[in-house]
């Protein structure tokens, strides 16, 4: 008992610690946690891409558009369920980041559209890309690609082999 | 209207008196609603009547009926294909970034938990998106879930009666090539008589789901 309770504290002591190799990318103030999408049905022509933007900085930020190597187009779109009906709508001028704050892209929310799919998204495929700031510029990064159903964000089989 | 002011420092056990009958009401009153919410926790969101999935009104009997529609393999079929058999009927597109997916790729998992039992379902994706979704591209997108899985479409006149049938909402929005929908996400769980059991909710518990997918076929 009191050893699977170490184990357990050790285990919640490797999670919260940074992990050395995180699927991050940094950009002046602000940092892009884990960008995913997830695999397509055959003959799909949209997937939706999914990331947490946050800014350090003292002033917002504000994420005008993406781009994504295996789609032709990219839409911000904010999405939102009520009674049982799925909306969704273009986010007109991007989305802002508050300074200091953060904005999280996820399946059932607010997400990146891709459209015109060239191929079959397949389960850990990595896809580049880039986010589009309005005072950051383009930032290039990789999108990993999770299993069709996933809701939350699994950080990486591939970044983050454990020694 | 004034809060009243502090009490005299010793309340008279008179005031206490004239007070208690509507401190117990109350209480009773809170207790009442407790277990009213409760009985609603338990009973309500599992059963037809209180579940307000679809259109945010109570969903009654009268769910479902006849309809004609298209399946993948460009067939034309009815209800009556679907008898015999539990059903497990959602709507959706393939052009639909989360929602439809997702449930293809759970119910996928679903069939896969109830083992054997996943035999007595028949399970159909109805397309509200014609114009895009041939039965063609239906089948080719089938191929990535339970080959138990159908799809099927059909005329704007026969997609929209199945949705009036099933009482689905659905909206396009936007314009173009590029156009969306607002549109229900339940699964409506039928039993091999045709009539509404149960829905399974969007992002549902996976356990859950199961657990009524074996109530529709019990009933």
């Amino acid at each position: 008992m009191r050893f699977s309770l170490l184990a357990g504290a050790l285990a919640l002591a490797f999670l919260v610690s940074p992990a050395a190799s995180a699927h991050e990318i940094k950009a002046g103030a602000l940092v892009i946690h884990h960008p995913w999408t997830r695999a397509t049905p055959k003959g799909a022509q949209v997937a939706g891409g999914y990331t947490l933007i946050e800014n350090k900085g003292d002033s917002p930020e504000r994420l005008m558009g993406a781009t994504f190597a295996a789609a032709t187009a990219v839409e911000l779109h904010v999405m939102e369920m009520k009674d049982g009906v799925m909306t969704m709508r273009p986010a007109v001028g991007g989305i802002e980041i508050p300074a200091h704050g953060s904005i999280e892209f996820r399946p059932g929310g607010l997400h990146m559209m891709f459209t015109g799919l060239k191929s079959q998204l397949k389960e850990d495929d990595e896809i580049d890309g880039t986010l589009v700031f309005e005072k950051a510029g383009t930032v290039a990064v990789d999108f990993e690609v999770q299993s069709m159903g996933s809701q939350t964000p699994v950080e990486g089989h591939d970044h983050d082999k454990t020694n | 209207m004034t809060r009243p002011t502090e009490p005299e420092k010793t309340p008279s056990v008179t005031r206490i008196a004239r007070f208690a009958p509507y401190a117990v009401g109350v209480v009773l009153a809170g207790m009442l609603g407790l277990s009213g919410y409760l009985i609603w926790a338990a009973v309500g969101p599992q059963g037809v009547g209180l579940s307000g999935a679809v259109t945010g009104r109570q969903i009654g009997p009268g769910i479902g009926g006849d309809f004609t529609l298209v399946n993948q393999d460009g067939k034309t079929v009815t209800q009556d294909d679907f008898r015999g058999k539990a059903l497990a009927i959602f709507f959706g597109y393939t052009h639909c970034p989360d929602a439809c997916p997702t449930t293809l790729s759970d119910m996928t998992d679903r069939l896969k938990a109830l083992g054997p039992d996943g035999d007595k379902f028949n399970v159909l994706f109805v397309s509200i998106d014609p114009e895009r979704d041939t039965p063609a591209l239906l089948k080719t997108y089938l191929e990535s879930f339970d080959p138990r899985i159908s799809a099927a479409t059909g005329s704007q006149a026969q997609v929209e009666d199945a949705m009036k049938k099933f009482r689905v909402y659905a909206r396009k929005v936007g314009e173009g090539d590029a156009y969306t929908y607002d549109h229900s996400t339940a699964v409506y769980l039928m039993n091999a008589r045709g009539e509404l059991v149960s829905l399974i909710e969007y992002q549902a518990r996976q356990d859950e789901a199961v657990e009524k997918m074996r109530r529709t076929l019990a009933s």
